[in-house]
């Protein structure tokens, strides 16, 4: 239970952080970090069941979030060769505090959304709700492909987090087949990233709406 | 009204400026130096009292009236503190909105007698104390008012003593949010390295030093007092939340003492090892500590 609450609260922050975050490097790393204790969420929230189904689900997260997509995201930085400033629609200050409003309306609606009463920890739908919504409020406040490749990362972590929480009622397959979504996604847009760069010569996406020839 | 009420009034009074000899001591270890006596404040105290007091001809009473006024304030603020499990003298349900108003209001004169010197140089320093304050204050209420949830008490004697091991144990990760939130406010508020450097003199990027430079002798001396006193506040907040209680009140005491004079080395140790914030930096990190206070807040309803 307490384990449980520790991981959460470390979601939370690293999701500040990554509003607040300025450098590409830091963000990408925090998002690795995030992914690796999203891993061990589900051996620490079921330890009353410890089973092979929850380590084969923990190993396969953090061999993912924690290495495949940080190493295949700072390839795809290195070869975009873009500076490693965030570059914001939206600022820093204002960021983190719309984190601050979206963490609060998450508490606020899960309140009145009906919860199974299985749930790990009272603050996991909560921090799964701030996940979710903190990855789109990332995907549209950043002009970088790179940073919105990250949001929708934090974004699939909310979703993970939900599932964990649910895990006994919801197969390993969906997780497993989630997680596999997740991957095809990010080496599709690693690879779209490339190509924009290599078209355009950045990989800014307000500038792609002007055409050129 | 207890009678051991009086023991966090005098020792606030009497071992204040030692927190600043054990923050520079540390820093000259870290530095390899041997560095200042540890009693040193309390020396450069009784030289600035014996000296005479200069007042530029621009100034008017406000200048005269500001260390005064703003050393009354923070005495009083001294009343409503609670040290460890010792009650403070003064103690009323919500008293810590009104501690967080004396400390307003010590900032506020200081503010004015910068302000009164006419220099420019005065103008600027007072307006970033404005600025960063206005955004530590609300990370320095919404902490409070999380621990007042907590406790299920709004006055600050009961908030920092109820809360204990058991609350740790339930509550650990956000108790300690609160407490980063809070030990940032500290950095923020006594002017130390994130976001001000004490030790440079007549540098455009310093914040509080630059508002007292006209002061001296006596007048001085009351502010390095204020703000010792100020430093004692808030550090003992810090510790009143980790220290748990024993029972015996002499092992209590030898617990809080030990406390803030952690909390000074791991100022002086935080000093040492970092680098001043870079002043557009500044914000963010006090917002920072804000938005760490309010999630500990939501995540506290639950």
């Amino acid at each position: 239970m307490n384990n449980t609450n520790i991981i959460l609260v470390l979601v939370v922050l690293t999701n500040l952080k990554l509003l607040g975050s300025s450098r590409l490097g830091a963000s990408i790393r925090v998002v690795a970090m995030q992914g690796v204790v999203l891993g061990l969420l589900p051996v620490l929230a079921h330890t009353n069941e410890l089973s092979l189904r929850y380590a084969v689900l923990a190993a396969g997260t953090i061999a993912l979030k924690g290495i495949v997509f940080p190493w295949f995201l700072f390839r795809a930085v290195r070869e975009a060769e873009v500076t490693r400033e965030v570059e914001p629609y939206v600022g820093y200050v204002t960021s983190l505090l719309a984190g601050v409003m979206i963490l609060a309306v998450s508490f606020w609606m899960c309140e009145r959304l009906p919860m199974p009463e299985t749930l790990a920890s009272s603050w996991l739908a909560p921090v799964a709700f701030f996940s979710i919504f903190a990855g789109l409020f990332l995907i549209v406040s950043r002009k970088r492909a790179v940073n919105q490749v990250l949001g929708f990362l934090v974004l699939e972590n909310g979703v993970y987090t939900f599932g964990v929480g649910l895990a006994p009622h919801t197969s390993l397959l969906v997780e497993a087949g989630v997680l596999l979504d997740v991957f095809v996604a990010v080496f599709v847009m690693g690879i779209t990233i490339f190509h924009i760069n290599r078209e355009f010569d950045h990989i800014e996406t307000n500038r792609l709406s002007t055409l050129k020839d | 009204m207890y009678p051991e009420s009086f023991i966090p009034l005098l020792l606030a009074l009497v071992l204040s400026p030692l927190l600043l000899g054990i923050i520079n001591r540390t820093k000259a270890l870290f530095a390899g130096r041997r560095g200042p006596p540890l009693l040193q404040i309390y020396f450069d105290l009784w030289k600035l009292l014996h000296k005479g007091a200069v007042y530029s001809r621009t100034t008017t009473w406000i200048f005269r009236a500001g260390p005064i006024l703003g050393l009354a304030a923070v005495l009083t603020a001294v009343t409503l503190v609670p040290l460890g499990n010792f009650p403070a003298l003064i103690a009323f349900p919500a008293d810590f909105l009104l501690f967080a108003g004396l400390l307003g209001l010590m900032r506020f004169f200081m503010v004015l007698a910068a302000l009164d010197t006419g220099s420019s140089f005065e103008g600027m320093g007072a307006s970033r104390e404005v600025f960063f304050s206005a955004l530590a204050e609300p990370a320095l209420l919404v902490a409070l008012a999380t621990l007042a949830r907590q406790a299920g008490s709004f006055s600050l004697s009961t908030m920092l003593g109820q809360v204990s091991g058991g609350h740790w144990l339930h509550l650990g990760p956000v108790l300690a949010l609160v407490m980063i939130a809070l030990m940032i406010v500290l950095l923020a508020e006594n002017a130390r390295i994130p976001v001000d450097d004490p030790n440079t003199h007549l540098e455009l990027t310093m914040i509080h030093e630059v508002m007292v430079l006209d002061h001296g002798g006596p007048d001085f001396a009351f502010i390095v007092y204020g703000a010792a006193l100020k430093l004692w506040l808030l550090a003992a907040l810090v510790v009143g939340m980790v220290v748990p209680a024993t029972g015996a009140s002499w092992l209590d005491l030898a617990l809080v003492m030990g406390g803030m004079f952690a909390v000074a080395v791991i100022v002086g140790v935080v000093e040492s090892v970092m680098a001043r914030l870079r002043l557009v930096m500044v914000p963010q990190l006090l917002v920072g500590a804000g938005a760490l206070a309010a999630a500990a807040f939501l995540l506290g309803l639950k």
